[in-house]
């Protein structure tokens, strides 16, 4: 039998990692909260077929949705990050940073103003809101020229516009005050299955596609010039990542709202323990899913019986990453070029 | 062979190649040379379908290669470009990569694309490095795994634009070593360089460009002769004797 290299078994490894992590955090939060579940009625609740004694009711309608919301959205998250990434040649990019995020916020900000809280209509509308902020960023980065820096510039002023535009909206309406301050955080503790269906649909299509279409997204990678000359219609590759990429942050932001990081700290921690290859996709995605999933169960068991919102531990987390990479210089970019 | 009839190109109003007609042979290197700006990178872009002739027409052994499609044109002309991006790959996934042009649109690589890759590396000597991450080798290293690439694309012409450029002197000797057993075998190379000595030691052909058009294309022996360079570069350029090197004077 063929030997493994070291470089396989390194990816390998970094695969049974990924799945203990998404096991450990799936039982987690399942298991844990304000009312702990032992894993007899776990099991009943969710094989048993009853919904009618409290343990099912609480797997059914609280934990499973959320912990499925949570790995859903931290996949899309993580995923939609290094897809954009890729096509944008910039590893500081990330939906949250480049204004992916507010710009479906936006979307689902002026959903609910109109009294569309969930369904395909709010997942429609945020990727179109989503999309509006890649393609502005896209145009800015291959239409117009601009540099790395000016693209993560460009998202510090959609942000800006986009939040500010959100704001406005709760000015007219204000009883969206308190779900607009929840949302800004990013949380998981009002998913419903009206939000999370379709968004789980959008989810998993376009997480398919994209890991269908990831050895494609390499030969973008090599760089506009390398890709034509291998015969890739380049334009067309392009919009059709960044459509997905857009699918797949709008359908996480119309559940979770604005997580931030994920999309910038997993494709890059993928990177510098996988090395450079083709596996950062799959890895992202389910890291993503993992890493969430689990600071969902933390956000809710570590203060219990206060629960802080996922958003907050994961900007803990994500935020001095972020700075480490900066300052660090290794994220393969530098912000001056 | 590569036939350029009377191409013109712009970027916007800006014509930077007119009126330029040249052919590039199989079996042969190529050096095109002129000064920063006189369109020699515009130039083999054009001829690797990057960017489209405002006029002109380029032929490729007689047929047009607008004609030929994206795939077609990719499977007989590879195209090293001067800027890379540092992809997230191994040296065994760029060169594998150079089998896209053969891949259908949803398709993935088989056992003979593969094996062509890895025939690719074998023959730059880099096959021990297939599985190390691309941002990990040195400037040389990473070079002949792109032209170990541009071999998995199997294809009849290599163009590379600067390819010595950030490589010390012994990896460009070997570059140029590499590019002169290639051409060898029956590939047409042909290369943009700024390195006059390089050029004039390795080709069997140099191109000058001046002021977007082909001021002449001929041996390194009728160019050196014509005195050309002098008017296109200020310097001259004399064969050093007995070593058969040749050195500049400015």
């Amino acid at each position: 039998m063929k030997r493994l290299s070291r470089t396989k078994k390194r990816i390998l490894l970094l695969y049974c990692i990924a799945a203990v992590l998404m096991l450990g955090a799936t039982l987690s939060g399942l298991l844990l909260g304000s009312v702990r579940l032992s894993p007899k009625e776990l099991f009943d609740a969710a094989f048993g077929g009853g919904r009618e004694n409290s343990a099912a009711r609480i797997f059914w309608y609280v934990r499973f949705p959320r912990v499925a919301a949570a790995l859903l959205c931290g996949g899309a998250l993580a995923l939609s990050g290094a897809v954009i990434q890729g096509v944008l040649a910039n590893r500081l990019a990330s939906p949250s940073i480049v204004g992916v995020n507010s710009g479906a916020g936006l979307a689902v900000t002026l959903c609910a103003a109109f009294g569309v809280l969930g369904g395909w209509r709010l997942s429609a509308c945020a990727f179109l809101g989503a999309f509006l902020a890649v393609l502005i960023i896209s145009l800015g980065a291959q239409k117009w020229g601009a540099s790395r820096g000016t693209v993560i510039l460009m998202g510090v002023a959609l942000n800006a516009l986009f939040g500010a535009i959100s704001d406005s909206v709760t000015v007219f309406f204000p009883d969206l005050a308190i779900l607009r301050n929840d949302f800004k955080i990013g949380d998981f503790s009002a998913v419903t299955y009206p939000k999370l269906i379709p968004a789980a649909a959008v989810i998993l299509v376009a997480s398919l596609l994209l890991l269908l279409l990831s050895g494609k997204l390499d030969v973008l990678t090599l760089g506009e010039e390398q890709a034509r000359s291998l015969g890739m219609n380049t334009g067309v590759m392009r919009v059709i990542f960044l459509i997905l990429s857009a699918l797949l942050a709008g359908a996480a932001v119309s559940v979770a709202g604005l997580l931030s990081f994920v999309g910038l700290l997993v494709p890059h921690a993928v990177r510098r323990t996988a090395g450079g290859n083709s596996h950062l996709l799959p890895l992202s995605l389910l890291f993503g899913a993992g890493f969430v999933a689990l600071c969902d169960a933390l956000s809710r068991f570590l203060f219990a019986p206060y629960e802080i919102p996922v958003g907050i531990l994961m900007a803990f987390l994500g935020a001095p990453f972020f700075l480490f990479i900066l300052i660090k210089g290794k994220g393969g970019e530098k912000l001056h070029d | 062979m590569i036939d350029l009839q009377k191409i013109s190109v712009a970027y916007g109003r800006n014509f930077v190649l007119q009126d330029l007609s040249v052919a590039f042979e199989r079996g042969r290197v190529t050096s095109i040379v002129g000064r920063n700006g006189c369109g020699k990178s515009t130039l083999v872009k054009t001829m690797a379908g990057i960017l489209s002739p405002a006029e002109g027409v380029i032929k490729l052994d007689g047929v047009s290669i607008e004609a030929l499609g994206r795939n077609k044109r990719a499977q007989r002309i590879a195209y090293l470009a001067q800027a890379r991006s540092e992809p997230d790959l191994t040296v065994g996934e760029l060169v594998l990569h150079g089998r896209y042009p053969y891949l259908s649109p949803l398709g993935r690589y088989t056992q003979t694309d593969r094996e062509i890759a890895n025939a690719a590396m074998a023959e730059m000597g880099i096959e021990a490095l297939a599985e190390r991450p691309l941002s990990s080798l040195s400037g040389g290293m990473r070079q002949k795994a792109y032209i170990a690439m541009a071999l998995a694309q199997d294809t009849d012409y290599i163009l590379l634009d600067e390819p010595a450029t950030y490589l010390d002197i012994s990896n460009q000797l070997e570059l140029m070593q590499i590019l002169r057993r290639l051409a060898d075998k029956g590939k047409g190379i042909v290369t943009v360089t700024h390195d006059l000595p390089m050029a004039f030691g390795f080709s069997d052909a140099i191109a000058v460009l001046d002021k977007g058009e082909i001021a002449l294309c001929d041996t390194p022996e009728a160019v050196s002769g014509s005195k050309l360079l002098e008017s296109v570069f200020g310097v001259s350029l004399t064969l050093l004797a007995p070593s058969g090197q040749y050195g500049y004077h400015f």
